[in-house]
């Protein structure tokens, strides 16, 4: 495990730089995001004292948004959309490959920490139905074949050379 | 020198976009031609992505879809016969898809770079400003008023309303506030319009501003679309570097702010997104207040969709009367429906109201991709209606939509096939309810949860007394989250849900319609 006290500077210099910002707190959580990788529990207590907010008004946030993680994320996420345009053009089959493929349910992640899955509604790319997000790029018109050709490359990545 | 134009929308850089332009410069480089190529915004024809252009002296000759492994052929075509390549598509203005459309939105659509203001202004950018900036305020907002612009964020309230009482409210500060969360599955106007002319979003945001007396603006955008982030961003620093924003000099100082959200569906709902901004959890405020009267950090705001405020420099360059010339009864100007989901030609196609859904998911749309019968067609987002192909020839106004308890909300069609199964899909509306619920009343948290928990007992229940009575209960649980939610997020979630079972009741394994009465 990381010693998370390496991150206070990252915290501080994004704290510094939203001292001015109203209503800063999604930015300062996202850029904490950005540079760490997660939001640290050791970050709390100074978001709360900059922003002059309780330790729990903090964390109420953290947890009500889907994107904000507390833990270090798999080296790759892959969200697959499950929305309704995506859905009539076979994103239930294509998840159930992806649970298969990787041994995993929808919000798994595998034991080796290289990917993580998760559920999306939506990428706007609804005109190119089944799409999915594989680490903040955008596949759209997914076949089953494209799709797990991705997930080798995700998994292969894993051994070390 | 041969100019070629690459969409860089996001969407078809999903398809390969980016890949076909490395293709075309390594191949130019290899054959020691000289090459210009455009990377310009999408024209929304996604059946075609990526979509190559050439200029040429008669216009912008296309090719599409174009791959990367094309690349050779194309060029061999290209200095020989190009009109007989098997991807060649003629003139790109003159494809029906495209060359039918009233585009006044997207009307600089795939022609322009989202990011070069000399295209923005070549192509009449920044017109509606210029005039704007000579009116009084009043004049701005009657023109709004006069256009008949509503809100294009899904309740579709007239724009000059809000514009006026936000303008007629005292206040030192105010804001002007874009809801550009887009959450809505099945659309991807704003995100096609953020991403590929960012600069028309600010012109309105602007005018917005002096028309109200605002000094600052946000635009509020979903996590989900980081191009259009980027675009916004790199937007707003041109911008403000070639004095639009923050012009101390023409009276009004307005500046601009990109903000962007988390992952939360609920947030697109405007008091869920003002707290939001204000740093909260998207918990949706009760109303009264107005935002209009005690919006962002409780001061007037005038919060609108993409659409609504992209459309203002187009009423203003053109006038009132130009744009309610477009539409029908109550509904006008144009709307650029998303035709998305189970169908041959997915895209964007801007058209004013009127037209019918048939016209949009047959004409258009060419019927569904697989080939297969049509089902359905669900307009308006995840809390729209269904609509049976019975009900298809249903114009496309705000008022005939409401008549068939259905919305045309942000303009986005999902066409689905006779495999989708309905009762899967109410499921997944009430499981979408209950994910999404902001928590604040129990209609919508609880509802949601215990109508799954029907739709599954419906489905597996082999005895007909039972599913009748499942069906009843279904029902009744459609109407307390209608008339019991705070907001449209529990209220609505009933639409999909109460069309899925009165149009599809086999789908629940129900006998007739009558047997879910
Ligand atoms: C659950 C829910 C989600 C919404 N999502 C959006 C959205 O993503 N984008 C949007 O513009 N409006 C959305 N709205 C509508 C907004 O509350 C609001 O009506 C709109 O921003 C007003 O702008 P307009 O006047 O331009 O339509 C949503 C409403 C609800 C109830
Ligand atoms: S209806 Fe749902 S989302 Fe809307 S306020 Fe109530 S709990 Fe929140
Ligand atoms: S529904 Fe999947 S991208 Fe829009």
């Amino acid at each position: 495990m990381s010693d998370e006290t390496l991150d206070l500077p990252v915290i501080q210099r994004v704290l510094d730089h939203h001292r001015e910002t109203p209503g800063a707190l999604l930015p300062i959580l996202h850029a904490i995001q950005a540079g760490v990788g997660y939001i640290p529990d050791a970050a709390v207590p100074d978001i709360a004292h900059a922003l002059n907010l309780s330790q729990a008004e903090v964390r109420g946030v953290i947890t009500f948004y889907h994107d904000f993680r507390t833990a270090p994320p798999a080296r790759h996420i892959l969200r697959l959309c499950r929305a309704e345009s995506c859905k009539s053009r076979g994103a239930e089959t294509l998840a159930a490959q992806l649970r298969e493929q990787l041994g995993l349910d929808d919000h798994g992640t595998s034991a080796d920490g290289a990917v993580s899955l998760r559920p999306v509604y939506c990428l706007g790319a609804c005109a190119c139905s089944p799409a999915l997000e594989l680490d903040g790029q955008v596949h759209a018109r997914l076949t089953p074949e494209r799709l797990s050709a991705l997930v080798s490359g995700c998994l292969q990545e894993v051994k070390p050379c | 020198m041969l100019k070629l134009f690459v969409p860089c929308d996001s969407v078809a850089r999903a398809v390969g976009a980016d890949q076909l332009a490395d293709a075309l410069s390594a191949e130019a480089q290899r054959r020691q031609v000289e090459v210009q190529i455009h990377r310009t915004s999408s024209r929304g024809l996604y059946w075609l992505e990526p979509l190559l252009e050439v200029e040429t002296a008669e216009g912008r000759q296309g090719f599409g879809p174009v791959a990367a492994e094309d690349v050779a052929g194309l060029f061999d075509a290209l200095t020989a016969a190009p009109a007989e390549h098997p991807l060649a598509l003629g003139l790109v203005e003159q494809i029906p898809y495209l060359s039918s459309q009233q585009r006044l939105l997207f009307a600089r659509a795939g022609i322009t770079r989202p990011l070069s203001l000399d295209d923005y202004r070549n192509h009449g950018g920044f017109e509606g400003l210029a005039k704007a900036a000579l009116l009084e305020q009043a004049e701005v907002v009657a023109a709004v008023l006069d256009s008949g612009l509503r809100g294009r964020g899904g309740a579709a309230f007239p724009a000059g309303i809000k514009w006026r009482t936000v303008r007629d409210a005292p206040a030192v500060q105010k804001y002007v506030v874009c809801n550009a969360d887009e959450g809505d599955s099945g659309t991807f106007a704003d995100r096609m319009l953020m991403e590929g002319d960012p600069f028309l979003l600010i012109e309105g945001m602007i005018i917005a501003g002096l028309a109200v007396g605002a000094s600052k603006g946000y635009i509020y955008v979903r996590s989900e679309y980081p191009d259009a982030v980027h675009a916004l961003n790199e937007a707003v620093l041109l911008a403000r570097e070639a004095g639009y924003l923050d012009t101390t000099g023409s009276g009004v100082a307005f500046d601009l702010e990109v903000r962007v959200g988390a992952g939360a569906y609920i947030c697109g709902e405007e008091t869920a997104l003002l707290e939001s901004l204000e740093g909260k959890r998207g918990i949706v405020r009760a109303k009264p207040p107005l935002p209009a009267l005690e919006g962002l950090f409780g001061q007037p705001t005038l919060v609108h969709n993409v659409l609504t405020l992209a459309s203002v420099p187009i009423i203003m360059a053109k006038g009132a009367q130009f744009y309610r010339d477009f539409g029908m009864g109550r509904s006008l100007g144009t709307l650029p429906f998303q035709l998305a989901g189970n169908v041959r030609y997915g895209g964007l196609v801007e058209r004013a109201f009127g037209l019918t859904l048939r016209e949009l998911v047959e004409g258009y749309g060419g019927g569904t991709s697989s080939g297969r019968p049509l089902k359905a067609a669900q307009v308006g987002g995840p809390l729209g209606a269904w609509v049976p192909p019975s009900q298809f020839d249903t114009p496309l106004d705000y008022e005939a939509f409401a008549a068939l308890g259905a919305m045309i909300g942000h303009g986005g069609v999902v066409v689905a096939d006779d495999t989708l199964n309905m009762a899967n899909m109410a499921r997944f509306a009430l499981q979408f309810c209950a994910e999404e619920s902001c928590g604040k009343c129990t209609p919508c948290r609880i509802g949601s949860t215990r109508g799954m928990e029907v739709v599954d007992r419906l489905i597996a229940s082999s005895d007909p007394a039972y599913r009748a009575d499942q069906a009843n209960l279904l029902h009744d649980l459609c109407d307390t989250m209608q008339y019991g939610s705070l907001c449209a997020m529990g209220g609505m979630t009933s639409y999909p849900v109460a069309s899925a079972l009165k149009h599809f009741p086999a789908d629940f394994g129900l006998a007739s319609p009558e047997a879910a009465q």
